[in-house]
């Protein structure tokens, strides 16, 4: 499908024909898919189907083949720093916080593109979703528990004003009922900031629920797409993915 | 008695310089987890712009501020000349860089100062000052404590209290993530070898002229710095200073009482030796604490 000259507005991100390699082995074949502006779109699939891949792709920390826009703009190619720059956040799988530092570095790190006058405001505005953060801020980072670590991530993202949010499996590793805690508080996220985002899940209920579109990844290609909703009721994605 | 304490302070005082000689090696290695072999010989080297800039008629302390903004920059270009591409080179191909860039610095000092060795003046004394406090410690051997003590706790401050120097430390744990607030992790990383070619020009200058300037005049000093560093663990800034001090006062009561001044250095190697067998990981190096 391609963008005619009479749409008005290009998705947030775009990629088309996009391909990545790890040395010798490919792992993304030409895969294409958009997101719009305020939508949530995840990313499903089994282990190994390339779904982290794709958020390193977007981020350039993969080499790639095909294209990538961001508001129109090729991104593909540049350095990940600049991307960042452009306010794509990412919460990488293994969360990416700095263990070493405190709670409070971590998020001043966070909101390091931000002018020093926003930083207070932005602060309390993190603080009110993760209130626990607040009570911890002279820890070590590396200290906290799992579910706390991904809600410093999450944080730690959202200090950037993002205009698009990847999110790499947020449930991973953490006991079911913080799970649960993680994808309330995206979800409080995405009704009060209208934040478009791109999340990567195992745990394709949760991220159908929180979804408006959803497309599957099998080993490197995009088998299906749809909205959430389709792709929740489909026979094939039920039992594969869903377990009922 | 007077006899232990004036060691233990001119030990403090040359600990200074080793500590803050120490911290340059830490910095480095906190980024590259090598060891700058070659840390010592560019200070010398700093050392010696600093000593022809007084020579040319510049003032001491204009001469000091040139010669550490030269070495800065030297520093800088190291960094984006040669390290950003030695970034996944083999360890070896890395150490055989470090030696390298040793020999560069010496005979680069040797064939453009020469290899006489050169008095190098102390801004702290004009020749007929007698010692300072109660007789021990040299107005020199004040002062360049005090330069040395003001300068670590200016860099202190920095990496503590400034969005820089947290920048800094976030690219020394972990580039990938640094990328991903939108730090310029090659900037930072070059503002490190600038950081730490400074520091080690400092070193250099305030310990001339108490060793003398010759293009080999850092060589021991180094070992000095380096066990310091060990001893207080490589990668732990603040252990490496306090190892730095540390090492200041063992090397001076072990010359003074066990050893005798030939066999000084002797005492460095063996703290080397002796932290590598028993405390790898140096006498405050940390574990890093993680739950996954």
């Amino acid at each position: 499908m391609l963008t005619s000259a009479a749409e008005p507005m290009p998705p947030l991100l775009e990629a088309r024909g996009l391909k990545a390699a790890y040395g010798p082995s490919t792992v993304l074949h030409g895969i294409d898919f958009a997101i719009d502006e305020g939508e949530v779109c995840c990313l499903l699939g089994a282990n190994g189907a390339g779904k982290t891949t794709t958020l390193r792709a977007i981020c350039g920390m993969v080499r790639t083949e095909g294209e990538i826009r961001f508001c129109g703009e090729r991104i593909d190619g540049r350095a990940t720093e600049d991307i960042v720059r452009r306010r794509i956040a990412h919460v990488p799988d293994g969360r990416g916080t700095f263990m070493e530092l405190t709670v409070e570095e971590n998020l001043r790190l966070g909101a390091y593109l931000r002018p020093t006058a926003e930083i207070p405001a932005a602060l309390a505005e993190v603080y009110e979703y993760f209130p626990k953060l607040r009570q911890r801020l002279r820890q070590q980072a590396g200290t906290l528990s799992g579910g706390e670590q991904q809600m410093l991530a999450i944080a730690r993202a959202l200090l950037l004003k993002p205009r698009l949010l990847l999110l790499d499996e947020p449930s991973f590793g953490l006991a079911p009922i913080v799970v649960e805690e993680v994808f309330a508080l995206l979800e409080r996220i995405k009704q009060d900031q209208r934040l478009s985002i791109f999340l990567v899940e195992q745990n394709a209920n949760l991220a159908l629920a929180l979804s408006d579109r959803a497309y599957l990844l099998e080993t490197g290609r995009v088998v299906m797409e749809g909205t959430a909703s389709e792709l929740a009721k489909n026979e094939a994605i039920r039992r594969a993915y869903l377990g009922f | 008695m007077s006899g232990v304490l004036h060691q233990v302070l001119s030990g403090l005082a040359t600990g200074s310089i080793y500590a803050s000689l120490a911290l340059a090696l830490v910095m480095i290695y906190k980024t590259t987890h090598h060891v700058n072999f070659a840390q010592g010989e560019m200070a010398t080297f700093s050392t010696f712009i600093a000593w022809s800039l007084i020579e040319a008629g510049f003032s001491y302390w204009v001469a000091f501020l040139l010669a550490v903004a030269v070495s800065f920059v030297i520093g800088l270009a190291i960094q984006a000349l040669l390290m950003r591409r030695l970034a996944n080179a083999h360890v070896l191909s890395a150490v055989g860089v470090f030696i390298g860039l040793l020999l560069i610095f010496n005979s680069i000092s040797g064939w453009i100062f020469g290899y006489t060795v050169k008095a190098f003046p102390s801004p702290f004394e004009s020749g007929n000052e007698k010692p300072v406090l109660g007789g021990y410690l040299s107005a020199h051997e004040l002062g360049a404590s005090l330069v040395t003590l003001a300068v670590l706790l200016a860099v202190y401050a920095f990496f503590r209290f400034t969005t820089l120097g947290l920048a800094m430390r976030a690219v020394a744990f972990n580039p990938q993530s640094s990328r991903l607030v939108g730090i310029r992790v090659d900037r930072m990383l070059a503002l490190g070898w600038g950081l730490a070619a400074a520091l080690g020009a400092i070193a250099g200058i305030m310990i001339a002229p108490i060793v003398f300037l010759d293009p080999n005049m850092m060589a021991g000093i180094l070992l000095y710095a380096f066990a310091g560093a060990l001893l207080g663990g490589i990668d732990n800034a603040a252990g490496a200073v306090a190892g730095g001090f540390a090492v200041g006062v063992i090397e001076a009561l072990g010359g003074a009482y066990v050893v005798g001044t030939e066999l000084k250095l002797t005492i460095a190697l063996l703290s080397i030796v002796a932290v590598l067998i028993f405390k790898p990981n140096g006498v405050f190096g940390r574990h890093v604490v993680s739950r996954v």
